[in-house]
């Protein structure tokens, strides 16, 4: 047990008589090579349950996308070191053996990649693509693979059906590619959707259509799902969890709603003040100065403390511990300010309390 | 994509018409007269301008060329001034000979060269990749003339194993691979062949396929649950048209360019045909000869171009 499996959940939520669908706890991402060691995701705790959206939110370059690889083992073996618990379905996934993962990715979990451009194969048929996958994962012969896959393309709604499913990739545009990317996903009615910055590469309205599509498929077919971004739009509109990171950890974690409407980090509100919606024309935007820290060379306190304006000796000195927060989450921060929304009412259970403090 | 094949195939017509006009022309630029070595010393002028007038090389050039190219379309290069037999029947017969080691060499060499090539892309900065990349540099830099010296002297000589030179008895007039008093001699001269391919296509597979391998949809053929073997498929299929180059090209220097390795193993194709011509000064059978291996070269790429548009669907376009 890590410390952060001690301190975050434990106190807050009542104990689940099943375990959760996604269970992360002390997850530790480090990059190897002739340069160094680049800590990439430290030490990072959330769950899901099943039909429930988390967001990953942060800049580029805090850990987002690892630690969506990490979750299914998907970095550079021996380029990269695992460390920590990932239990799907109360399973660890890190210590699975190399068949159970193959059978478990794209089956029980699937993933959505940011680039539909490149992340087909340009040399296999949309349809041949999805039904590699069904084939794979059910033993269906190809001509049942090839009709499911067709089941899968009228399901993202990609237009003449029939006829994209001999298409090659480069046939189709960025969004049709990435709804067929989504039927690959979606091929072996999935438990766990893992997305990748799925409509950061498409036209905005595109993006809308995939996200509502996206929205929709996760409701019907109650798939938990964690969705990388940094649009704080996106995940305004699809999450009902939110974890802000930074340099590789979850500074601030909680329901979409605490995290949105009452952020208690300083980078949180730092990015929510830097957003361009509900801003006055004639001002010029906030945004936070200064830039993330080289990962290869953290500062000693907290990673944040250069850019923060609450920053204090103690921050230059220490870095803070996982303090709990809201009804499940936990903040990163020496001085955390709870919001006007979030202080202690009666019904809060105890470990809240100490965040309040 | 038959459209295309069309195209393609009317593309080449130009490049053989050009091709011909080079094999034509190329031997006017070389210094000497041709007739120097047909007519005895002590002719007189006028034998010497009948011969030209025989063999018609007292015509303008244009003409000469326009003669030569009718007929070479009907099949017809002309006589052998050493040999008097048509060139055509020389040159089928040594591009046979030739093409049965040519093909079996560069067959064993893709094959090999596919496996070592991917198990070192797989493998990048370790044992097995570097000792693949050294097998390539060998296969490359080692002269195969000598390299086919050292094989006679081991497999010849020193074991006893295998025949030096030559075809044996039978062998000259048909050649088969499945006849082993045929087969062991030709094995030499393929593996010796086989050198130079081996090396450049381990390379290009290497560098294609571990291009293959950081392209993004390789992460997602591994979030899909396949197995190693089914990303080496992928893998391969889609570094399979830039092997094919690769292997094309190869092909076609091995068919023109084995005038070393005829020579050391007497092994009588286009090479010991092409040199036999050049140091006699045959001019038609060299004409004939290049010209027949021009137009294969040309063949082989427009096959492999084919291909490569019937494994990867984006070359359509072009």
């Amino acid at each position: 047990m890590t410390p952060a499996k001690t301190t975050a959940p434990g106190a807050a939520a009542p104990r689940q008589p099943q375990a959760p669908l996604l269970d992360v706890s002390g997850l530790k991402v480090d990059f190897i090579s002739r340069a160094g060691r680049t800590q990439a995701v430290r030490d990072l705790s959330f769950t899901l349950e099943a039909g429930e959206v988390l967001c990953i939110l942060g800049e580029s370059g805090s850990g987002k996308s690892v630690t969506l690889r990490a979750l299914m083992r998907l970095l550079p073996e021996g380029r990269s070191e695992i460390a920590g618990r990932v239990d799907f379905l109360g399973e660890n996934v890190l210590t699975l053996p190399r068949r159970a993962l193959n059978d478990l990715r794209g089956a029980g979990i699937s993933m959505i990649f940011q680039e539909p451009m490149t992340a087909l194969d340009p040399v296999y048929t949309i349809g041949d693509q999805i039904a590699e996958t069904v084939m794979r994962h059910t033993g269906a012969s190809r001509e049942a693979a090839m009709a499911r896959a067709l089941e899968l393309i009228e399901l993202v709604r990609i237009p003449s059906p029939e006829r994209r499913l001999r298409a090659y990739p480069h046939e189709l545009s960025g969004g049709l590619r990435q709804r067929a990317m989504i039927a690959v996903a979606l091929s072996c009615y999935p438990k766990l959707l893992l997305a990748d910055e799925p409509t950061t590469a498409l036209d905005a309205t595109v993006q809308v259509q995939v996200l509502i599509l996206l929205r929709q498929l996760q409701q019907d077919l109650g798939m938990g799902t964690i969705f990388v971004t940094h649009d704080l739009g996106v995940a305004a509109q699809i999450a009902d969890k939110i974890a802000v990171m930074y340099a590789g950890r979850i500074v601030e974690y909680g329901s979409a709603e605490e995290v949105l409407l009452a952020p208690a980090h300083p980078y949180t509100r730092g990015m929510l003040a830097s957003t361009v919606s509900g801003q006055p024309r004639d001002r010029d935007l906030e945004a936070i100065p200064g830039s993330p820290p080289d990962l290869r060379a953290l500062p000693r306190g907290c990673a944040f403390a250069p850019r923060c304006p609450r920053a204090t000796d103690l921050c230059q000195r220490e870095e803070p511990g996982l303090t709990p927060s809201g009804a499940f989450g936990h903040l990163l921060c020496h001085h955390a300010q709870p919001s006007p929304r979030n202080p202690a009412p009666a019904d809060r259970a105890p470990g809240e309390l100490v965040a309040g403090q | 994509m038959w459209v295309y094949a069309a195209k393609r195939v009317l593309y080449a017509i130009p490049i053989a018409i050009g091709v011909s006009v080079i094999c034509f022309s190329l031997v006017y630029l070389a210094p000497g007269d041709p007739i120097q070595s047909l007519i005895p010393p002590d002719a007189t002028a006028e034998d010497i301008e009948t011969i030209r007038r025989l063999y018609g090389f007292d015509k303008p050039l244009v003409l000469q060329y326009l003669d030569w190219l009718a007929r070479a379309l009907t099949g017809d290069l002309g006589i052998s001034l050493q040999s008097n037999r048509p060139v055509i029947d020389e040159v089928t017969r040594a591009l046979g000979n030739t093409l049965a080691i040519a093909i079996a060499a560069i067959l064993a060499a893709f094959v090999l060269a596919t496996i070592l090539g991917t198990l070192a892309a797989f493998n990048l900065g370790r044992p097995i990749d570097k000792i693949a990349t050294s097998i390539s540099t060998i296969g490359v830099s080692v002269p195969n003339y000598w390299m086919g010296i050292v094989l006679v002297i081991l497999f010849a000589v020193q074991w006893r194993l295998l025949p030096a030179t030559g075809m044996g008895g039978e062998g000259s007039e048909h050649f088969s691979w499945l006849q082993w008093d045929q087969a062991r001699y030709a094995i030499l001269p393929m593996v010796t062949m086989a050198m130079i391919p081996l090396g450049v296509v381990t390379r290009s597979t290497r560098s294609a396929v571990a291009d293959t391998l950081s392209q993004d949809y390789v992460q997602l053929l591994r979030a899909k649950g396949l197995g190693e073997m089914q990303v080496v498929c992928h893998a391969l299929r889609n570094a399979l048209p830039q092997m094919l180059a690769v292997m094309g090209l190869q092909l076609g220097y091995l068919i023109g360019g084995s005038i070393l390795i005829e020579t050391v193993f007497n092994w009588p194709g286009t090479g010991l045909v092409m040199s036999r011509a050049i140091l006699t000064r045959d001019i038609p059978l060299l004409q004939g000869t290049i010209l027949v291996l021009a137009l294969s070269f040309v063949a082989i790429n427009l096959i492999v171009d084919l291909l490569q548009t019937v494994i990867d669907p984006r070359i359509k376009r072009a």
